[in-house]
């Protein structure tokens, strides 16, 4: 500790070098902080899966129907403790498609199957007496300015009501949200009546687009799944269940692999930083090389010279990356606005944070290493001859 | 002249000190190479994307949809109406007086892709027997086109690369049928090549649909009045409630989303990186202007301007800065270009497989970036080195 001033008045010894080079590591750890925020909200899906839910999905392809009729069969399969189901909407809003995913759900079946989701209760009996109500996501709600009892015309891009029209319009009687930060974005939906929705349609009466599975034992999973496909086996919609999670991590692998997309991108980042950083620190140790020869001869040990200079380039590397991941977290939140509540919204996370401070640390060996090898095998008469 | 000649003459010396200073020089160009061979490689991707969908389809064919519907997926055309539309007198005909269209249905399927065994959502084409004549730009590069009638499938080119088990002579199975590969097409690079395609009666009822999704067809008149005609008498007509678009405007349409989505990606982790650059690079060049302290000074004592040494500051960090670029776009284009990737199409839910493409305009771009991070990080020490005071200049000797 006692040496901290002495590293200090080294490491600022130069101010406008040192302050440049601190900049740009914590640009480097900004974007890191940006980027793996963006892989963590990848793979959230799969991390706020429930291990007690089952997905059941036609079997050949995710968007074909299943007959409504599955859900009593489904409901007496040993292990399954309750059921909801949920079909796509198609929702087009304001002409934008896909604004937002619109589920018909059963409202009590499914809001006790997703206990994550918080909703006040009068507005969940709201939902299930209104025929046409719906409720929607508190980021959406607060995106598009809707008020709570208002009507919400939203069009279907699938489905046409019985007279042929695409449009639809449903009462907003709730307001779904999350106490849970990471899983409110998966509040960004609208659920309206299956009921409702199913009557006034035109085709496709009393089918429903997947099932959801509450068991009561994880461990279970694979055979209660099995038990579920075989129920349907040969017939015209057989089915395909699997945990929540690997249906999640299913989902992600389509898009295909964003995590090396990022990690190639981070390696760049990285690469160009160590060049940087290391050709700072090197071309600093070499203007002070008198200096060191210097601590040597008043006694200064080679290990103590060395320790010192190789504690200067973590010292820089854990500020600049510390500076770098506050500015991600503080910038975050302005951005999560910024976007609308468009995409789901990003957080650093506390694996971020271990993350980047590994990876400061390991810069910092490998920027340091070579002047405080320098610094080690200073020679000191020699290092002072040569001024 | 005199002015020119000191700049000329600073410039010359500069620049034949760089070997000296090779480290520091390096690290301009090694920081400005990272920024511009990230910004050139994700915006191939999203190059190649919008490319792959942008070729899709050629102006004088026409898609109807059901009315209100974006894409081929949300739509849903009944046979009573499909087979209304080909006989039109908008359509254009073959030699043999058939109308050019073709009623198509697209499901999925799901296939894994080479090596991994988790579903994909591949588009699977129903298409009648127009559909060749109609996009004449296909060709068949391995084994023949299916047969009608049977369970035959033939593969676009990028799907049999990108996916599993789509090779001539191979078998596939959906659902309960098996279908044959007995063909490769390629239609030059487009959206199609990440399809499936087969007969549309043998799709049908192999996947037990009633109707069709699209009718793709040729105009007898493929010029804005010709389009415009037969849009109106499809309006016109009761029968009819269909959204009729050009085929490079939904196709166009359909890329938006995604490669949107890559160009924020892109010019975000770019502008971050570009800051990190220019401080990289004015540290650098701040370390050059220190190292030649004296030299400046003595010129300036010998009688030099002020302004020919910013300028000669000024195109060194230029110059850095454009080797930087230029190295950063060759390995982009090197290591990305050609390079194959199918992602989800947020618009269609389904896979589309294209190449990333570093084209001339991106390499430009780079160069521009590089250009800007090279005179921001050069002018603040070209003033500096400009203003030192001579004597004090001196007095480091």
């Amino acid at each position: 500790m006692r040496y901290l001033p002495l590293l200090w008045a080294g490491l600022f010894r130069k101010k406008t070098r040192t302050i440049l080079t601190l900049l740009s590591v914590g640009v480097a750890f900004l974007l890191f902080g940006l980027l793996h925020a963006v892989t963590v909200a990848f793979e959230s899906g799969a991390d706020s899966a429930d291990a007690k839910r089952l997905l059941t999905t036609a079997r050949y392809s995710i968007i074909e129907l299943l007959p409504i009729a599955y859900l009593r069969r489904i409901e007496q399969v040993p292990g399954v403790i309750g059921v909801a189901y949920a079909e796509w909407f198609g929702a087009k809003y304001q002409n934008e498609s896909n604004a937002f995913p619109v589920f018909a759900v059963d409202p009590r079946r499914y809001l006790d199957m997703y206990p994550e989701f918080t909703i006040p209760h009068e507005q969940r009996e709201a939902l299930v007496k209104t025929r046409t109500g719906a409720v929607a996501g508190t980021r959406l709600i607060q995106r598009y300015g809707w008020k709570l009892g208002q009507k919400v015309p939203i069009s279907s891009e699938i489905h046409p009501k019985a007279d042929g029209s695409m449009g639809w319009e449903f009462d907003l009687v709730g307001t779904l949200d999350a106490d849970d930060p990471t899983v409110r974005g998966n509040t960004d939906i609208v659920l309206i009546n299956a009921a409702y929705f199913d009557e006034a349609r035109q085709a496709n009466k009393g089918r429903t687009g997947w099932y959801i599975e509450r068991i009561a034992d994880p461990a279970q999973a694979k055979a209660i799944s099995a038990a579920i496909d075989a129920l349907f086996m040969n017939s015209p919609d057989e089915t395909k269940t699997q945990p929540e999670k690997e249906f999640a991590i299913g989902f992600a692998k389509q898009i295909g692999d964003i995590g090396a997309l990022v990690l190639r991108i981070l390696v760049a980042v990285f690469f160009t930083i160590l060049i940087l950083t290391g050709n700072t620190m090197a071309q600093s140790i070499r203007e002070r090389i008198p200096e060191l020869a210097i601590l040597k001869t008043i006694g200064f040990s080679d290990s103590r010279v060395t320790v010192l200079v190789l504690a200067e380039a973590v010292v820089l590397l854990l500020l600049g990356s510390g500076l770098g991941m506050l500015a991600a977290t503080s910038l975050l939140p302005a951005m999560n606005s910024a976007t609308g509540g468009r995409f789901p919204p990003l957080f650093v996370h506390g694996s971020t944070w271990l993350i980047a401070l590994g990876m400061a640390v390991t810069l910092a060996l490998a920027i340091g290493l070579p002047p405080a090898l320098r610094a080690w095998r200073l020679k000191i008469v020699e290092a002072l001859a040569g001024h | 002249m005199r002015w020119l000649n000191q700049a000329v003459a600073i410039t010359v010396i500069t620049l034949r000190t760089i070997p000296q200073r090779l480290g520091t020089s390096l690290v301009v160009v090694i920081g400005i190479a990272g920024v511009v061979g990230v910004l050139v490689s994700v915006l191939a991707m999203s190059e190649g994307f919008r490319h792959t969908l942008a070729s899709t389809g050629r102006y004088d064919r026409v898609i109807l949809l059901r009315a209100g519907s974006d894409s081929e997926m949300s739509s849903g055309l009944g046979r009573d109406q499909t087979t209304l539309i080909a006989p039109l007198p908008g359509v254009a005909r073959d030699a043999d007086g058939s109308p050019l269209a073709s009623a198509e249905l697209l499901v999925m399927v799901d296939l894994p892709r080479q090596g991994q065994t988790d579903p994909n959502n591949v588009p699977f084409r129903g298409v009648q027997p127009a559909a060749f004549a109609i996009r004449d730009e296909l060709r068949i590069v391995a084994g023949r086109r299916f047969a009608r009638g049977v369970r035959e499938v033939i593969v676009g080119e990028k799907a049999s690369q990108e996916f599993a088990r789509l090779t001539v002579g191979s078998t596939i199975g959906f659902r309960d049928s098996a279908w044959t590969v007995v063909g490769i097409f390629e239609t030059g690079g487009d959206v199609h090549e990440s399809e499936i395609w087969a007969d549309a009666e043998v799709t049908m009822s192999a996947f037990r649909r009633v109707g069709y999704q699209s009718v793709t067809a040729r105009l007898a008149d493929g010029s804005d009045t010709g389009f415009t005609a037969f849009k109106d008498s499809l309006s016109r007509d009761p029968r009819f409630s269909l959204s009729v678009l050009r085929e490079p405007e939904y196709y166009a349409r359909q890329a938006k989303v995604l490669s949107d989505l890559i160009n924020v990606l892109g010019y975000t982790v770019a502008a971050f990186m570009a800051i990190g650059a220019i401080f990289g690079a004015l540290n650098c060049m701040y370390s050059a202007v220190a190292s030649r302290q004296v030299e400046i000074a003595t010129l300036r004592a010998l009688g030099f301007d002020g302004t020919p040494v910013v300028l000669a500051v000024m195109i060194e960090a230029l110059l850095l800065a454009l080797v930087g670029g230029a190295v950063g776009g060759a390995l982009a284009y090197l290591y990305c270009d050609g390079t194959s990737l199918s992602t989800l199409n947020f618009n269609t839910f389904s896979q589309v497989a294209f190449d990333f493409r570093v084209t001339p305009g991106l390499l430009l771009q780079g160069l521009w970036w590089s250009l800007s991070i090279g005179a921001v990080g050069g002018l603040l020490p070209a003033i500096q080195a400009a203003r030192l005071p001579v004597t004090v200049a001196l007095r480091t000797l």
